[in-house]
């Protein structure tokens, strides 16, 4: 495939790989975090780690858009696919997401009509084709996903589609960063910076990263070269005393992000003062909810929703995993109590999430060179 | 460094493993979609509850057909259900799967498919013309194949009470005395071998439903496999260890269910897998692997070391077998595992999915 093969050249990688060992003070361990699901899902996907120093070492962050989603809203997501007449859309990923008693899939087959769509406009047309039922779509992400969300509203709105609702569980990257580099049992020494989320919100909002905190940061495109590339900078930074945000995904990511998603976005979003994260408890201004210009198509308005917060289950420990506290080897029930077969926590369900990451891909011994 | 954790990890994965290794258990409140997706969720319905239940030992083999004794010979046999979604697609229709589906499951026994019975589930309201249409299909693709439809039933039931169509095909076939196939003759050191490109069914299956508005040249592999099975079988007879076709949960599940049951291990090349470029495109943008992608005309043949040439020159040399490959190879540890090496340089293991393959967000 051309403009992605490019950026998989073992070659290349290989040459890179060499490189970032050169780069590796012998006896140091270092530890970064890659923020985003994405570049969790390519690490394991690609086997990079085989071609990284033992001693350098990835740590998985919150970046996961189904893994940050809390077991209340998806009770909630599931009361309102059971309302009368609804049809419920959303992406794949959530549907194996368990709720306090089962996912929307088993609500599927307990015969609510439950649609899986590949973008909101998918869910936008299936209102149109079915005016006479109320259409939810069940609205997940970071500001990557939340402007084609807030596009699709709009549209909604300007074709006067009245059965079109939105029940919007959309969350910001910083505050969850900020919430994570505050907590006092978390050791890393740089980020990955989340390529895809950047492309919306540009490289400016991680600044307070190394300014406030004094951690490196390169914001990563998703392929193998990328990854690596993106380490390799962090390195090169941390060895010429340097601190700073570094844009490694420049094809992509332009510095100050896409002014005209961000526009749509605060058109049709406006901040919750708080909203409650996975394992990560509530996090103030971290959610966004339809603003008052679009409060007609909210689905918590249209209907009542049990809203109730549930806690995790006792044995889940998805938080420290999402705050890289842990590895997901190392949460109690991986592997026994928590499968993909049958997840516990949202972090063995997403192919983004880091304990589904790490079982379907990387669950053997690697042998890798201790510099 | 990496010593007194890694130790604690390895424990770990220990656990897991053994916990795969067992039998698995169906312990579903009620079946949803996944149990027809030819995952892990479909084995835990297979291996916890239908094969315990008619507990006998053909059965437990579970193999893409069971073996008969009948009058001092042997014969294999097998059925199939067929609900594809639209009952047209590019390549195929659900008529042809029907015939082809069970015949190559009779061929991956090792056995010459004999006969074929054929039962229809119609929809109330079907158009006669669609009927047809599949009727021919059928006919077409068994007159092909060499083997004769000897029996049938037709049921109708309500309107919305089944999709247009679905069909049920039962398949017999003698067993070959050039091959004694099983997953228990597996050993490392073996080559694993692919009939042709991966992922082409699933794809075309679901370009035609139309949810993804992408548009790509490719269809269906949808054939029968016979003709290769009996070219493989001429050439390397004997030193073949065992087939299997690649359908539902695609190239994926089959290695690892061949893993499962042998106790080897499997490590596949990635840059060796043939995939065509639009099935790479539409993988990639959809966020799932061809190897999980379902196909209606290929197989996995395992073949002694020795005989790997030959094998292959048999299958390229057989319709539809230009692109065969020989993918990968059977070694010892880590103990009914497949890991794929891959094109970039690293290693991962290549699992079975529970469900279907779900696109990915972003």
């Amino acid at each position: 495939m051309k403009h992605v093969d490019e950026f998989r050249d073992p070659v290349l990688g290989e040459a890179l790989a060499g490189e970032i060992l050169g780069l590796v003070e012998p006896g140091r361990h270092y530890k970064f975090m890659e923020v985003c699901g994405g570049h969790t899902h390519s690490i394991y996907k690609y086997g990079i780690d085989d071609l990284l120093p033992a001693n350098v070492e990835l740590v998985h962050g919150p970046g996961c858009p189904v893994c940050v989603i809390p077991m209340g809203r998806v009770d909630d997501g599931i009361a309102l696919a059971h309302q009368p007449d609804v049809i419920f859309t959303c992406f794949g990923d959530m549907l194996r997401v368990p709720g306090s008693d089962g996912t929307l899939l088993d609500a599927k087959a307990e015969g609510a009509d439950i649609r899986m769509v590949y973008s909101p406009l998918d869910a936008l047309r299936i209102a149109k084709a079915n005016p006479d039922r109320p259409v939810v779509f069940f609205a997940i992400g970071f500001e990557t996903t939340a402007p084609s969300t807030a596009l699709t509203l709009k549209r909604a709105k300007m074709e006067g589609v009245s059965n079109f609702f939105c029940m919007c569980n959309h969350v910001t990257i910083v505050p969850p960063l900020r919430a994570l580099l505050d907590s006092p049992d978390l050791r890393l020494d740089g980020f990955i910076g989340p390529g895809h989320v950047s492309t919306v919100v540009g490289v400016r909002p991680f600044e307070f990263i190394p300014a406030e905190y004094n951690k490196p940061i390169a914001v990563a495109g998703f392929e193998p070269l990328d990854v690596l590339h993106a380490i390799h900078m962090i390195l090169t930074q941390i060895n010429e005393g340097r601190c700073e945000v570094e844009n490694q995904y420049a094809r992509v990511v332009p510095w100050e992000g896409n002014p005209r998603a961000l526009q749509v976005m605060s058109e049709v979003f406006e901040l919750r003062p708080h909203f409650e994260w996975r394992g990560m408890g509530f996090i103030s201004q971290s959610g966004l909810k339809l603003s008052e210009a679009y409060a007609d198509m909210d689905a918590e308005i249209e209907y009542t929703v049990p809203g109730i917060r549930v806690a995790d289950p006792k044995a889940c420990q998805c938080g420290e995993v999402l705050k890289g506290v842990i590895k997901p080897w190392e949460c109690k029930v991986f592997g026994s109590g928590c499968t993909p077969e049958r997840p516990i926590g949202t972090c063995m369900v997403s192919s983004e999430g880091a304990c589904a990451a790490y079982y379907n891909y990387g669950r053997f011994a690697r042998e890798r060179e201790v510099v | 460094m990496p010593s007194e954790v890694s130790e604690r990890e390895q424990k770990v994965l220990n656990i897991i493993e053994t916990a795969r290794g067992k039998r698995a258990k169906f312990r579903d409140a009620q079946i949803t979609m996944a149990h027809g997706a030819g995952g892990k969720a479909t084995q835990s319905l297979i291996e916890g509850l239908l094969v315990p239940a008619f507990a006998n030992e053909t059965l437990t083999e579970m193999a893409d057909a069971g073996t008969v004794s009948v009058l001092g010979g042997n014969v294999a046999m097998t059925t199939d259900s067929f609900v594809v979604n639209p009952i047209t697609f590019p390549g195929g229709t659900i008529g042809e799967l029907a015939v082809n589906g069970t015949i190559n499951d009779v061929a991956m026994a090792g056995a010459r498919p004999l006969a074929l019975t054929l039962s229809l589930v119609l929809e109330e309201g079907l158009p006669a013309e669609t009927l047809k249409t599949q009727v021919e299909a059928i006919a077409a693709a068994a007159k092909a194949a060499g083997v004769p439809i000897v029996a049938g039933d037709t049921k109708v039931v309500e309107r919305g009470h089944c999709d247009e169509m679905y069909i049920c095909t039962t398949g017999l076939g003698v067993l070959d005395d050039r091959c004694s196939l099983s997953p228990s003759n597996l050993q490392p050191g073996d080559k694993i071998l692919i009939s042709g490109r991966v992922g082409d069914h699933g794809t075309a299956v679901m370009l035609a439903r139309g949810e993804f508005e992408l548009d790509a040249d490719i269809v269906s592999d949808t054939m029968c496999l016979w003709p290769a099975v009996d070219a493989l079988l001429d050439a390397v007879g004997p030193s073949l260890r065992c087939l299997r076709d690649a359908t539902r949960g695609g190239a994926a599940s089959v290695l690892n269910e061949l893993a499962r049951a042998s106790r080897v291990a499997m490590i596949i090349s990635e840059a060796k897998v043939p995939v065509h470029p639009a099935v790479a495109g539409a993988s990639e943008i959809l966020g799932i692997d061809p190897m999980h992608v379902a196909n209606e005309g290929k197989f996995i043949a395992i073949v002694a070391p020795e005989a790997a040439d030959d094998a292959l020159a048999a299958l390229r040399s057989a319709p539809g077998g230009e692109e065969a490959a020989e993918i990968g190879e059977c070694k010892t540890e880590p103990e009914g595992m497949v890991l794929m090496a891959t094109a970039f340089g690293g290693k991962r293991v290549m699992d079975q999915l529970v469900g279907d393959p779900l696109p990915r967000i972003c």
